[in-house]
């Protein structure tokens, strides 16, 4: 029947030809506009930092999608945002991409406010992900499961911690995955006996920040170097920024940006 | 009458039609077209027996294996079948052979209504009521097997009740009379007549329920924990295949993406092989 | 031993009236949770209201507004094409190889999990069409979702019509396509509008293939090509990532009212069409 199939072509037709007008309809609004997508943990800073630009920038319309360091690596590659998110180094092959460090932000390991354990060396922060340390006991607290948390594969967050506390070891299989910073931390703030690790600017009075060989995960202790579970959050552009996009990027090394960025508990890379 | 015009308006209206009724068929053949491209390549790559039986979750470090995945779909989907099955068809056998008029016209719809309420509410309250009732009374973190089995259970019940009342009420009025009239009280006329007369239907509505269990993923995300090991207890928490997909589809490329499509063929062929035997087994009983 | 069959009746009548009760109690418990931990911060603002910070503070304004342009769109498309299938099937052609090929196919759209959706809807729409996470690419996606739905109800309401009504049209002189369109399709009318309800009832609370293909932007989309959040997807992000339990609580309020009240209306649709033809 071969009829009817022509005819659902020339609909598949008419319908793609649709969308081809609706995009370059769209051209002629004169309204700037920037898109932006990745990692998780930049999302909601990068999110604030689009609310305020927008206010002071009317014309502007900040699209920010979460989705991953790695989709906003490769959205940014494949020219499908301007500006891409990252919470991770990138990797030789990315290097191709222009980056910008917006600022900051330590990894801090967090457990329940009731916790009695507050401090741990960081041998023991990777024995309790490799799954050598099941047991709460053997950390000086009761007899119970350690519960967990990491984040999935491909996450920044993961992908940092994974460096900078795990080393060649690897995280068990038996440990629990929550993807993104918020519901780990939603985990660990309802589980007393849960343990992950969050970016620091999520830090607040739900979960408590462990100290990692002695010193505590704060702004002060990173800007002094102390702390050593730091990574940054990374712009990528395609070359370098121009544009709307560029007009952006300045907003956030801006004084105005890098103070709302230090409100929210990540370390500017600028200071006014 | 210009019939001509007409004769041929009724043409090109018959061609639309059919080009219509071929959508369906189209988009079906486009699921699998694009989910079989994307996903099978790896099985090639890394190999069947890898992807499979493999015990190791790693993308970016090249293991493939959702062999865990697979039996810990295969245990929520038993799971919800014991806590939801039974429960299930309680319902239904109450609606079709003992709730009056006037009761059925209230609980038949509040029954289907469950089936709208958003999955995502159902892994939201989840997370609040179940899994912290499970780590308070039965230890571990609450994300788990256990808490699963019990939300999706309560999620097949509309499916299960459904399909099993319309089999019990296809059985003909003159089972239930003939036994009644030998003396039988309406359990025993139920039981040993009605029940078995709508086996089938019955084992369609399980079947079908299951493959809702199978396939849900966002109150699975949320109340499973998402550990990559097969859960060695009812309290441990685990990842299915669906959950495996929305967790990480965002984050994913290259091979990664490809594994997730991966995960995408076994689920399909899963979902595809169940909805098999639902059909073959309802059909078996309509032409008997 | 001998157990008294009467006793046994009673008690497994008792035991299953318990059953079907304690099932509706679950559905009555959720609403009432909903209600209770909801109403406190729901209110005619808060749906007209944009969010900040998130969804923290403020309304879900875009959110309610993306779902209605989602589930818009994908009852547009999915309309014509499920009711048309649903009329060639019963009116326009015998049983035979190719409707039960139809069938089947229909049938198997129908048993495809939501996130298998939304892995399609991703690479082929967002991916292979380059449509990027747009409001477009979720329509399409939710399209395909609900035909299913619209097909088999469209074909129960059409099938239900009367014969005799078609050969009083046709001996009038009315072509098929008249007798279709002025006399089947209007006394099939509610039961093909239960479909369409029903269908929006799953457009609204699905979240595993909109997130895919709609993406999560908390704009107000203003186009099809922009990406955008349904009240669904918003209450999840809220929910999961505890960025706020009361809004969450809010917008699940608003979310399983409305889908309530879609459903219900459903129901009600099928229970006159059910009266009219018994």
């Amino acid at each position: 029947m071969p009829r009817p199939v022509l005819f659902l072509l020339a609909g598949l037709c008419l319908l793609a030809a649709g969308c081809g007008g609706e995009s370059s309809s769209r051209a002629m609004y004169e309204r700037h506009i920037v898109n932006i997508a990745g990692s998780t943990s930049v999302m909601p800073f990068t999110e604030k930092l689009a609310e305020h630009f927008m206010v002071e920038q009317p014309t502007f319309i900040v699209n920010v999608q979460s989705g991953g360091s790695t989709a906003g690596i490769q959205a940014c590659m494949n020219r499908t945002v301007g500006i891409g998110m990252s919470s991770r180094e990138l990797k030789p092959d990315e290097k191709a991409l222009n980056e910008i460090t917006i600022c900051l932000d330590g990894i801090a390991m967090v457990v329940h406010p009731d916790n009695p354990v507050t401090s741990m060396k960081l041998s023991q922060v990777r024995d309790i992900f490799s799954g050598k340390i099941k047991n709460w006991r053997e950390l000086g607290w009761l007899d119970r499961r350690i519960d967990a948390v990491t984040r999935e594969e491909g996450s920044g967050t993961r992908g940092a911690f994974e460096e900078l506390v795990m080393h060649k070891d690897e995280i068990d299989d038996g440990i629990m995955v929550q993807d993104s910073n918020g519901s780990v931390k939603e985990v660990v703030a309802t589980d007393p006996y849960a343990i992950g690790y969050v970016s620091l600017g999520m830090l607040d009075t739900r979960v408590s920040g462990v100290t990692v060989d002695g010193v505590r995960p704060t702004v002060e202790a990173i800007k002094k170097k102390q702390y050593k579970i730091v990574r940054p959050f990374l712009y990528l552009t395609m070359g370098t920024p121009t544009g709307d996009s560029l007009t952006f990027i300045n907003y956030v090394l801006s004084k105005d940006g890098q103070v709302l960025l230090k409100k929210e508990g990540l370390i500017p890379v600028h200071e006014f | 009458m210009s019939s001509n015009k007409a004769v041929f308006k009724e043409r090109i209206i018959k061609q639309i039609l059919t080009a219509f009724a071929f959508s369906s068929l189209l988009f079906l053949f486009l699921i699998f077209a694009f989910i079989l491209v994307e996903g099978l390549p790896l099985f090639y790559k890394a190999g069947v027996k890898n992807i499979i039986f493999g015990m190791k979750w790693a993308p970016t470090r090249g293991f493939f294996g959702i062999f865990p995945m697979i039996v810990s779909s295969f245990l929520v989907t038993f799971g919800a079948l014991v806590i939801g099955g039974p429960l299930g068809l309680g319902c239904a056998v109450y609606l079709a052979e003992y709730a009056g008029r006037q009761q059925k016209m209230f609980l038949k719809p509040a029954l289907e209504l469950l089936a709208g309420i958003p999955s995502v509410v159902y892994g939201f309250l989840g997370v609040l009521y179940i899994v912290p009732f499970i780590r308070t009374f039965f230890g571990g973190s609450g994300f788990s097997l256990l808490a699963t089995s019990i939300v999706l259970g309560i999620m097949i019940l509309p499916t299960v009740i459904s399909i099993s009342y319309d089999a019990l009420m296809s059985v003909p009025r003159s089972y239930r009379e003939g036994a009644l009239a030998m003396g039988s009280t309406k359990w025993q006329s139920t039981w040993r007549v009605v029940i078995p007369a709508a086996k089938s239907g019955i084992l369609a509505s399980c079947i079908l329920g299951m493959g809702r269990a199978v396939g849900e993923t966002m109150a699975v995300i949320m109340v499973a924990g998402n550990a990559l090991k097969i859960p060695g207890g009812l309290l441990d928490p685990l990842r299915t295949l669906t959950s495996n997909i929305a967790l990480e589809l965002s984050y994913a490329s290259g091979d990664h993406r490809l594994g997730l499509f991966s995960t995408g063929v076994v689920l399909l062929f899963i979902i595809m092989v169940l909805n098999y035997f639902a059909n073959f087994v309802i059909r078996r009983t309509v032409i008997k | 031993m001998r157990v008294n069959p009467r006793l046994t009746d009673t008690l497994v009548r008792h035991l299953l009236n318990m059953q079907a009760y304690f099932t509706v109690g679950i559905l009555v418990i959720i609403v009432f949770i909903i209600f209770i931990k909801g109403i406190s911060n729901c209110s005619l603002s808060f749906m007209l209201t944009y969010p900040e910070d998130m969804g923290r503070h403020g309304g879900v304004f875009p959110a309610i507004v993306g779902t209605i342009f989602l589930v818009a769109l994908s009852i547009l498309f999915a309309t014509p094409l499920g009711l048309g299938t649903a009329i060639f099937l019963t009116e326009y052609t015998k049983e035979s190889l190719l409707t039960t090929i139809i069938r089947f196919g229909v049938e198997s759209l129908a048993g495809i999990p939501s996130i298998i959706y939304g892995l399609f809807g991703f690479i082929f729409f967002v991916i292979k069409l380059k449509m990027g996470w747009s409001l477009l690419a979720g329509a399409l996606t939710m399209t395909i979702m609900i035909l299913p739905t619209i097909i088999r109800t469209s074909e129960e309401a059409i099938k239900a019509v009367p014969k005799n009504l078609r050969i009083v049209s046709h001996s009038l002189g009315a072509t098929k396509w008249e007798t279709t369109v002025k006399v089947v399709l209007p006394s099939a009318a509610p039961g093909i509008l239960t479909g369409i309800m029903l269908s929006i009832g799953r457009a609204v609370g699905e979240t595993a293939a909109v997130i895919f293909t709609m993406g999560s932007s908390l704009r107000l989309p203003t186009s099809l090509m922009e990406s955008g959040r349904t009240m669904a997807v918003h209450f999840y992000i809220l929910a999961r990532e505890g960025i706020s339990m009361e809004k969450a609580y809010a917008t699940a309020l608003v979310l399983v009212m409305s889908i309530l009240a879609i459903n219900i209306f459903a129901y009600y649709m099928m229970n006159k069409v059910t009266a009219k033809y018994s």
